[in-house]
């Protein structure tokens, strides 16, 4: 029920966006998260943007699993 | 077979489960809230990866599975009138009600429409100005705000035939009164990623200040779930009761306040039934008198038998983590996927319905 | 049969799909081609074993990206009969359409099952149309029977399934059902994703050419590979053991997959086919797969086990094996 993804805005017409998401589009409202600017990376659940998502966590995140993988051995 | 970036992730796995093992020393019991979590707990399989110490208990995060019987009952009534397209999110669909299911009244000719956006329902409505159209708004803290919106919108567009009939849920409130009961016994929480996406991190806190009790806010990655249980154990093996963030790519301390001011536009807050778990003071939605208009329950009213439940089912108790589905004596003989009893084994997202589709390490080499 | 009335669950392909069959249809029926339950019966007339398949066609919408109605209508048929071991020949189509349906379309789809049933060579030689009042049924439902003559030394059935075959599918799954079910919630989806609607015959004949003992093929369409997977583990009692991480997903597929909370392995697929074999014959049976344009991303996904019998388990990226059930009821109604 609470299932979002992360999409791409790449496009805004007032509190409409278009955004993709593995080269598929669609559109979804802003309502909830106005302030918002192509190019952002948004979380997109049931039809609207719920929140911006900080590209610099992310990739932190990323970096970590890579660094622990390589305890494990 | 494993790309460099699977290899990552098993390696990463691997690490992770090696220090939940080396710091959690007695039985644990980590609850996540969370449907969304339960769905990806069993779709990656990690019960099977944690040490047998670890023991990851379901709690009342589904929304479909805690909403009651009566409102189900009221749906059904409501799409048995001549005039109504009842629209909602597909999970609600075989959900029983006291005698009947929405995909039962579907199957029998009522006009029901499954919606991937609630404001699908808005475009039905104005292709059907002579239709009452009624979205089932069911979902907690992350769903409630679109909920609000649509409302909002449908005030714009001028549109005088939608109406919400909403069992809107809080998550906070449900894990207080989770926590007040003597049964239940939980160590730790994992807490719901995007549901926390709108309310930060500050209505947490209780559980760390009263409780004495860890919470994580986790993803929905498989190892972002991981690195959650981690972090729990971390705290559990220091003795530490904070509420820490794991997804912070999305959560932000403060959640979203443009979500939650559409939300109290256009909502109050009421006390609500919530199955199994009975009324919980202040842990609903309910649409708030300057949009009644929109609220199906005042705009709509009408007559519904009182709800029965069924007697032994124990959804309730699945629900606050009491026991396992297996223990109830339904599960998988009289209650199935296919002919669900109660609601845990209706919806993707229920406990019983997960565990019976997953098996819950029932594949065994 | 529990329920009274038929749901649209009963069509999905599931486990209330198989509740209608062994509840209504087998009492009825019942006999020693049909208990097989196979996509197709073998049949023995005097001198000749064939093979003999029929299907319905009700997918909305009529046309999709890669396809449409008619495409489907011939490749399923044919596919179904070359699962069978057989090399299909002789088509019937049955068209129900409804009053006021544009000649137009009709022209477009009866002119690429022509095309469909060149490429997999077979002729359409018998039909049958009806029209129905507006309403009675939604634009066109069309359904083929087809017949086709086995090829000889094979032998595909379940019960010659063994714990260590290897198990090899042809290509990604999940794109038939995402090419219809997209533009349904408002997703564009890229060119790039079509549906995989193909004849696979030719391939097939190729297979057992090269190597005539193959255990089973069954194409995952309805209920997707996860269904398929189980319907063997169930009939030759055997379990199945597949590599999450082996099953090709085309990544738009798994981005239309992840918005819309559907899981590719419970997907249907109109162009794909699973194979069980020897080991030994792995490597020979994906060169055939990889040098055809239907199985260029051909690879062995995973292998059957001695226990546990009639179950399917699946590894999954992280390293955690989980059961891969049979889905219910899916929540995608009409996609063939």
């Amino acid at each position: 029920m609470c299932l979002a993804v992360p999409a791409k805005v790449i496009d805004i017409i007032d509190l409409l966006a278009t955004v993709e998401v593995g080269g598929i589009t669609r559109q979804i409202s802003l309502m909830l998260l106005p302030d918002v600017t192509i190019g952002d990376f948004v979380l997109v659940h049931a039809g609207f943007a719920i929140q911006k998502v900080d590209q610099e966590e992310a990739r932190r995140t990323t970096e970590l699993l890579k660094e622990l993988a390589g305890y494990a051995e | 077979m494993l790309n460099n970036r699977q290899e990552t992730m098993r390696q990463a796995a691997a690490f992770f489960t090696g220090e939940i093992d080396r710091l959690i020393t007695k039985p644990v019991r980590l609850m996540e809230v969370c449907g969304t979590h339960t769905v990806a707990i069993f779709r990656a399989g990690i019960r099977q990866l944690l040490p047998p110490q670890v023991e990851l208990v379901s709690g009342p995060g589904c929304p479909v599975c805690v909403t009651p019987n009566d409102y189900l009952d009221t749906a059904v009534a409501y799409s048995r009138l001549p005039d109504v397209i009842i629209t909602t999110f597909g999970d609600m669909l075989r959900v029983p009600g006291s005698a009947s299911s929405l995909a039962a009244e579907k199957a029998a000719g009522s006009d029901i429409r499954i919606v991937y956006s609630p404001l699908e329902s808005l475009d039905i409505a104005a292709a059907h100005p002579e239709k009452k159209i009624i979205f089932l708004a069911v979902g907690f803290e992350t769903t409630a705000p679109l909920a609000a919106a649509t409302v909002l919108e449908a005030e714009r567009r001028g549109l005088a035939n939608f109406y919400v009939l909403s069992a809107h849920k809080l998550v906070p409130p449900a894990l207080s009164a989770l926590l007040a009961d003597r049964e239940v016994r939980v160590d730790g929480f994992l807490l719901p990623g995007n549901v926390s996406a709108m309310i930060g991190e500050q209505p947490y806190c209780f559980l760390a200040e009263k409780y004495h009790l860890p919470g994580v806010i986790a993803g929905f990655d498989p190892l972002d779930i991981l690195q959650s249980v981690y972090m729990l154990a971390r705290q559990i093996h220091a003795s530490t009761a904070i509420v820490e963030n794991q997804y912070r790519r999305i959560v932000r301390h403060e959640g979203n306040p443009a979500a939650r001011q559409v939300l109290t536009q256009v909502y109050e807050t009421v006390d609500a039934a919530w199955r199994g778990m009975g009324v919980i003071p202040a842990s609903g939605l309910g649409v708030n008198d300057r949009y009644r208009r929109f609220n199906a329950l005042a705009a709509l009213p009408l007559q519904v038998e009182k709800a029965s439940e069924q007697a032994a089912c124990r959804c309730g108790e699945v629900l606050r983590g009491i026991i396992k589905p297996a223990d109830c004596l339904l599960f998988g003989k009289a209650c199935v996927p296919e002919h669900p009893v109660g609601s845990c084994m209706v919806s993707v997202e229920g406990t019983c319905a997960a565990w019976y589709k997953y098996g819950a390490g029932k594949w065994q080499v | 049969m529990n329920d009274k009335r038929i749901r649209l669950a009963h069509g999905s392909g599931g486990k209330l799909s198989h509740d209608l069959v062994t509840g209504v249809m087998l009492p009825a029926f019942a006999n020693a081609a049909l208990n097989e339950l196979h996509d197709g019966a073998r049949i023995n007339m005097p001198g000749v074993k064939l093979a003999f398949t029929t299907d319905s066609y009700v997918v909305k919408p009529l046309f999709f990206a890669g396809g449409n109605i008619g495409k489907l209508a011939v490749c399923g048929t044919v596919n179904d009969l070359a699962m069978c071991g057989a090399d299909p020949h002789y088509l019937s189509a049955g068209f129900i359409i409804e009053e006021g349906f544009p000649v137009a379309d009709l022209i477009r789809i009866v002119e690429s099952m022509q095309a469909a049933a060149s490429e997999a060579g077979v002729a359409i030689v018998t039909g049958d149309t009806k029209v129905v009042e507006k309403g009675a049924v939604d634009g066109i439902y069309i359904n083929t029977a087809g017949i086709g003559a086995v090829i000889d030394g094979t032998g595909i059935s379940p019960t010659r399934v063994r714990p260590g075959q290897d198990i090899i599918l042809s290509g990604p799954v999940g794109n038939h059902a995402v090419a219809i079910m997209a533009l349904r919630h408002g997703l564009v989806l890229p060119q790039t994703v079509t549906s995989d609607c193909a004849p696979l015959n030719g391939l097939v004949k190729e297979l057992l050419s090269a190597v005539p003992d193959v255990a089973v093929l069954r194409d995952p369409t309805r209920g997707g590979l996860a269904t398929t997977l189980n319907e063997i583990a169930q009939q030759a009692a055997v379990g199945i053991l597949v590599e999450e991480a082996a099953i090709p997903v085309q990544p738009e597929v798994a981005a239309a997959c992840d918005i819309l909370g559907f899981d590719p392995l419970y997907l249907a697929n109109e162009g794909k086919m699973i194979i069980f074999s020897q080991p030994q014959a792995s490597e020979r049976l994906l060169a055939i797969l990889k040098g055809h344009k239907y199985g260029k991303e051909a690879g062995i996904i995973g292998k059957v086990t001695d226990s546990p019998a009639g179950q399917v388990g699946l590894r999954t990226l992280i390293g955690g094996i989980r059961l891969l059930d049979m889905p219910v009821a899916d929540q995608l109604p009409r996609i063939c």
